[in-house]
């Protein structure tokens, strides 16, 4: 049952491709329905794009002609139409506020976005897997404790609060990096990378906590099982036992847990971008629907939403090319 | 008429001059002398990048001069473009793309020599054909400019030979000042139409690249007309929304500038050795405008008693730590030209309110006042605060805090009793028009006074000196009785700048050196 349990999977891929393409149609569906939620949503609220750009300089007329010139006086059936109908075929319009190309506006915010994030990834993930083993090797240790208490610490202050203390520690008082995270055309990736150190760091505090700690407590809660009794009996190091025998069995919570934890790093950071005056997607979205920009608020969304379903769905893969049980269906 | 024939415009002040001068109208009108910049004023030299971070500024912003709402767009405006006249930083008109003007007697007709040899950043020479087009932009059915009503009063823009000539529906006296309005820039035309949002102009610097909402970039116009203007290689304007981000970037030497400091740790920040604080009563006021036509505002004893019942001297100290001046009912103060200088300031006195209250045949009265932090900085604050103050005059203020998403739409001009602002006007006249004229369109108090606008309209048009001061201090007075009003503080502008910068006085009109920070300022070290 042991030697089951632990071989590599021979043959995966036959029923994976039906699963990934309803899990793609439903996606689909998903984003279907968020574009109507939050269409009608932007819509409830009080006000439109003509009264809150002009704000308190609005008179009747010009909100009268803003709104004409904007195609707001059609009804909200037919604009939702026009929207769909653009975005079937690959346009997202143009921003009513500005009238600026919505594709090109939310592609360089998305791009630094998703810059920031991976950035983020790449410190966090590894380091949190990593502690996470270090905590469950040593569990009751020192070591264990200081890892957990730490953790616990970073993630329980408030995001923004973290992101201020780093800024005094490191950037008002070491002079080592800079608090502002604004990027520009013409930078070379070391700067770029030099720039965004401070919220990379900040997101990787904030996120390590849940994933280590998800990484501890399942690795134990595999270790409590007898055929890591079995490999212990057969003399296999406790390093071996925990990399070897039980990683394998623990990784589908671990996967889930750092899955959401990615998406939260591309969908729940405008709080660190404004801190940081980080020119990312979330400020963008909150902009948008202070204006009610709707087509704007409409994309970011649609990527948000996305970025959910997509990395959802590769959890959901991952998990069951690590664990067989998952793989073949009973 | 010529240029700098008004001087309407507010003394500076320093934050120092104000507390020690115990904070009032008083202390304002001897301050000017006191303020001088920290930097000595070493000859202006050329070169630098600079940076200047400022708190507004949205990702929806855009180019088009029609739709400028807030000092950022501003201040790059007023990088990028020219306008027929300016303000300088203290206080006169004086013509900028217009030569010189002169008037109609009736002050109907307004005719502007444009200057010549000015060249747009793609080449294109200034011609008087570009003014009538950018006055276009914001004219007539179909604009959907912010300053349509700005311009509302003009009736015809045409150009004759190296002249524009602006006719007006009636005289007013003013006129020039109003076309040094940030929304007025003047584009170039072809055929008749500008494009307003190429960011070509006439300015010190050209536009090199422009994220809304992120940054702004523009590098020196190597063919600027002025020779003593627009120092720097390259000005970027970054939008810093969050304060303290914006101080830390100050605090770090990432800015040169910023605006907006935050009053609460404005002692800590005056620690800094590398950066000075500056504060500048530029006439931007905090009010609480009353329906004058629905009750029980209706009632003038009612009005009364609430404005005897504010406490201005706490609202000041409390939430502009004194870096604001108390204000009188009335939005002219010291700094403009027709200041009624007799007017008695009013004092915060439960027992006169209680008195009006009387007169109005009530024992005590409940109102609704709504608030929200979108109509400025702390006005829910102050408004819990005037609750407190109310109640010892037997009136009760029940503060209803609304959203502020959606503020100026849903509630501004619609509730009752509300928490608003007003930006400094260059003019009395504009001062008075553009909240309180009967048919303006931001007449927040819905206020219809006969007297006033009779008033309004002859002053406007009046030439003679003499005779328009008085008529302005009776305008005055009459709003600070009758008005629909409480201006319990005029709210200072406040910012900080790097000792390594070099400026003069700074203006008082708007923030920023005037919106012109970028044109004016340089590197000193």
């Amino acid at each position: 049952m042991v030697r089951e349990l632990i071989r590599r999977p021979a043959r995966p891929m036959g029923p994976l491709a039906g699963l990934v393409a309803r899990r793609l149609a439903l996606g689909l569906l998903t984003l279907f329905v968020v574009s109507v939620i939050i269409f009608l949503g932007v819509s409830l609220l009080p006000g439109d794009v003509a009264t809150e750009l002009l704000g308190q300089s609005a008179t009747p007329a010009t909100v009268a002609a803003l709104r004409h010139s904007l195609g707001l006086d059609q009804p909200l059936v037919a604009r939702y139409g026009l929207w769909l109908g653009g975005i079937l075929q690959g346009d997202f319009g143009t921003s009513l506020a500005n009238g600026r190309p919505i594709g090109h506006l939310v592609a360089a915010r998305f791009g630094n976005t998703i810059f920031l994030a991976s950035v983020a990834a790449l410190i966090s993930v590894p380091l949190s897997v990593g502690l996470g083993l270090l905590a469950a090797l040593y569990r009751g240790s020192l070591l264990d404790r200081t890892i957990n208490a730490l953790t616990l610490v970073s993630i329980s202050f408030p995001e923004f609060f973290l992101a201020y203390i780093l800024i005094v520690i490191l950037s008002m008082q070491a002079g080592l990096l800079p608090s502002l995270a604004t990027l520009n055309e013409g930078m070379g990736l070391a700067e770029q990378l030099h720039r965004i150190a401070l919220p990379a760091l900040t997101l990787t505090l904030v996120v390590i906590a849940h994933m280590m700690r998800m990484t501890r407590a399942s690795i134990l809660g595999v270790l409590a099982s007898p055929f890591i009794e079995m490999a212990r009996l057969k003399g296999a190091s406790p390093a071996r036992v925990i990399v070897r025998h039980a990683l394998p069995n623990a990784w589908s919570p671990i996967i889930n847990v750092i899955v959401l934890n990615l998406a939260y790093l591309v969908v729940g950071v405008v709080v660190v971008e404004v801190v940081f005056v980080y020119p990312g997607l979330g400020q963008l979205m909150v902009d948008s629907v202070q204006k009610r920009d709707i087509p704007v608020v409409q994309a970011c969304s649609l990527l948000f939403a996305a970025t959910f379903v997509g990395l959802n769905l590769t959890a959901d893969l991952l998990s069951m090319l690590a664990n067989p049980r998952l793989r073949h269906a009973r | 008429m010529t240029a700098g024939r008004t001087g309407p415009l507010l003394s500076q002040l320093s934050r120092r001059s104000i507390l020690k001068g115990g904070a009032g109208l008083a202390a304002s009108a001897a301050a000017g002398s006191l303020w001088m910049p920290r930097p000595a004023r070493a000859a202006p030299k050329k070169g630098g990048d600079f940076k200047l971070g400022i708190a507004s500024g949205s990702t929806t912003d855009s180019l088009d001069p029609g739709t400028y709402a807030d000092n950022y767009m501003q201040s790059v405006g007023h990088a990028l473009h020219n306008f027929l006249t300016e303000v300088t930083n203290t206080g006169e008109l004086q013509g900028e793309l217009a030569e010189s003007w002169e008037a109609s007697p009736d002050a109907r007709t307004w005719t502007f020599k444009i200057r010549k040899g000015v060249e747009f950043h793609d080449g294109k020479s200034l011609t008087p054909a570009d003014v009538v087009a950018s006055m276009e932009h914001h004219r007539g059915e179909g604009s959907t400019s912010a300053a349509t009503s700005l311009l509302d009063p003009v009736t015809e823009v045409k150009a004759d030979g190296d002249v524009v000539v602006f006719t007006l529906a009636a005289g007013n006296a003013d006129f020039p000042y109003l076309v040094s309005d940030y929304h007025l820039a003047i584009l170039p035309a072809s055929d008749g139409k500008v494009d307003p949002t190429s960011g070509v102009g006439c300015g010190a610097y050209k536009l090199k690249s422009f994220e809304p909402g992120v940054r702004t970039l523009v590098e020196k116009n190597g063919s600027y007309w002025k020779s003593d203007r627009g120092w720097f290689d390259t000005v970027e304007f970054l939008v810093i929304a969050d304060v303290v981000a914006r101080t830390n970037a100050m605090a770090t030497g990432e800015i040169h500038a910023m605006n907006r400091i935050d009053l609460k740790t404005v002692s800590l920040l005056e620690r800094n050795k590398a950066l000075e604080i500056y504060s500048v009563n530029g006439g931007q006021h905090y009010t609480l405008p009353m329906n004058t036509q629905a009750a029980p505002f209706d009632d003038k004893n009612v009005r009364m008693a609430l404005k005897y019942a504010i406490d201005r001297q706490v609202m000041l100290d409390t939430l502009l730590r004194g870096y604001g001046e108390i204000g009188n009912d009335q939005p002219v103060t010291a700094g403009y030209k027709f200041f009624n200088a007799e007017l008695p300031q009013r004092g915060y006195d439960p027992d006169k309110a209680k008195f009006h209250l009387r007169q109005a045949g009530l024992d005590s009265l409940k109102v609704d006042l709504s608030a929200s932090d979108a109509a400025f900085a702390g006005a829910v604050d102050a408004a819990v605060l005037f609750k407190e103050q109310a109640a010892k005059a037997g009136i009760e203020v029940n503060v209803v805090r609304e959203p502020a998403d959606g503020y100026w739409d849903s509630v501004w001009l619609k509730k009752p009793f509300c928490m608003s602002y007003w930006g400094g006007k260059p003019t009395a006249d504009w001062a008075l028009t553009i909240g309180y004229a009967k048919d303006a369109a931001w007449n927040d108090t819905h206020w219809d006074n006969e007297r006033f606008n009779t008033l309004l309209v002859a002053a406007r048009a009046e030439l003679d000196e003499a005779r328009r001061t008085e008529m302005y201090a009776e305008m005055q007075t009459l709003l600070n009785e009758d008005g629909g009003v409480i201006l319990p503080v005029f709210a200072n502008y406040n910012g900080a700048i790097s000792t390594r910068i070099g400026h003069d006085t700074l203006a008082s009109n708007w923030d920023l050196d005037g919106l012109r920070a970028a044109e004016r300022w340089w590197f000193a070290s």
